[in-house]
């Protein structure tokens, strides 16, 4: 219970940055098939991108954090979120979208990628000894 | 050889559970590469198998289980639900990401094939809709309901699993699984809504 207590929230502060690329990406899908405003999706990666480095730094910052459990659980997490992200980029190339709409759906969805196995490994190895 | 007296033998040790069930990949496989063939074709039928069946299992299966088996798992005795869910929790990894995908990655496709995205048609509201129910739905499933499921399924592989992580998982997992199957009324309100306009 101590030490659930002195856990950093990195999971509270991943699953925002989880929201943000997720309102990023109903942004986009709401503005096809026009060209969407970019300005808010831009700022929402930032931000969803800036969210994810912090959880990271929090979690190395833990003393005496499972990382051995975290490769193992968050390495086939990553797979399997890999894969998901890639057939959603895929819908999105081979229905036209070019350019600077691609970069961001392109950064969203390595945040999405990086964000779910995060949250996986995280929580299962802030509970192992 | 037969003995007549009471066995009193320690319980065997208990079986590991497979957390991602490996005899499930090739299914898995297989329906990944029927979602490419329907995007990469953009032939209508295979688009909208993928986004009717993905999505009729994602809304059944979220519906069933925050509503009935989640009550259910709730009112069980802590070994009676650590025995279901070591059999019922994998199965989840693998089916819930994959129907997921297939409903995810070809719904936008035949928005566009059929133009209920463009400004003038009547669907357009209703599918913007859809997206931000979609939304919320996944930030509550991925954030909190899959890794509570994985926690769940981690801490029984231990050789003294602490019921206590096990119990507040679990409470974690029926809560939002029944948040989840709420929100897919919505969605089932919004797709035939869409279908009948």
């Amino acid at each position: 219970m101590n030490a659930e207590r002195k856990f950093p929230k990195a999971v509270e502060v991943v699953t925002v940055s989880l929201a943000a690329v997720v309102v990023g990406g109903v942004w986009l899908g709401s503005h096809a098939p026009r060209r969407p405003p970019l300005a808010l999706p831009t700022v929402l990666l930032v931000v969803a991108a800036a969210l994810l480095l912090a959880g990271i730094t929090m979690i190395t910052r833990f003393a005496g954090f499972s990382w051995n459990t975290f490769v193992r659980v968050g390495r086939w997490a990553l797979l399997a979120y890999i894969i998901a992200a890639g057939m959603i980029e895929f819908a999105f190339v081979r229905n036209h979208t070019r350019g600077t709409p691609l970069a961001v759906v392109t950064g969203m969805l390595v945040v999405f990628a990086l964000d779910v196995p995060f949250l996986i490994a995280t929580t299962v190895a802030r509970y192992d000894d | 050889m037969h003995t007549s007296t009471i066995d009193a033998s320690p319980a065997p040790p208990a079986r590991k559970i497979q957390i991602v069930p490996l005899a499930g990949l090739p299914v898995v496989a297989v329906l990944l590469g029927f979602v490419i063939f329907a995007i990469a074709s953009n032939k209508f039928w295979p688009l909208m198998l993928c986004h009717v069946a993905g999505g009729a299992l994602w809304t059944s299966i979220d519906l069933f289980v925050g509503l009935a088996i989640g009550p259910i798992i709730g009112g069980m005795s802590p070994p009676a639900r650590a025995e279901f869910s070591a059999k019922f929790m994998p199965k989840m990894v693998i089916i819930m990401p994959m129907v997921v995908t297939m409903t995810l990655a070809t719904g936008l496709q035949i928005a566009l094939h059929l133009g209920t995205l463009n400004l003038n048609n009547g669907a357009r509201n209703w599918l913007v809709a859809s997206m931000i129910v979609v939304g919320i739905m996944a930030v509550i499933a991925l954030g909190v309901l899959e890794p509570a499921n994985i926690t769940v399924l981690w801490e029984m592989n231990k050789p003294n699993p602490n019921p206590e992580i096990i119990g507040r998982m679990m409470k974690r997992f029926v809560y939002t699984a029944g948040i989840t199957g709420i929100m897919q009324i919505a969605t089932l309100i919004i797709m035939t809504r869409v279908a009948t306009l």
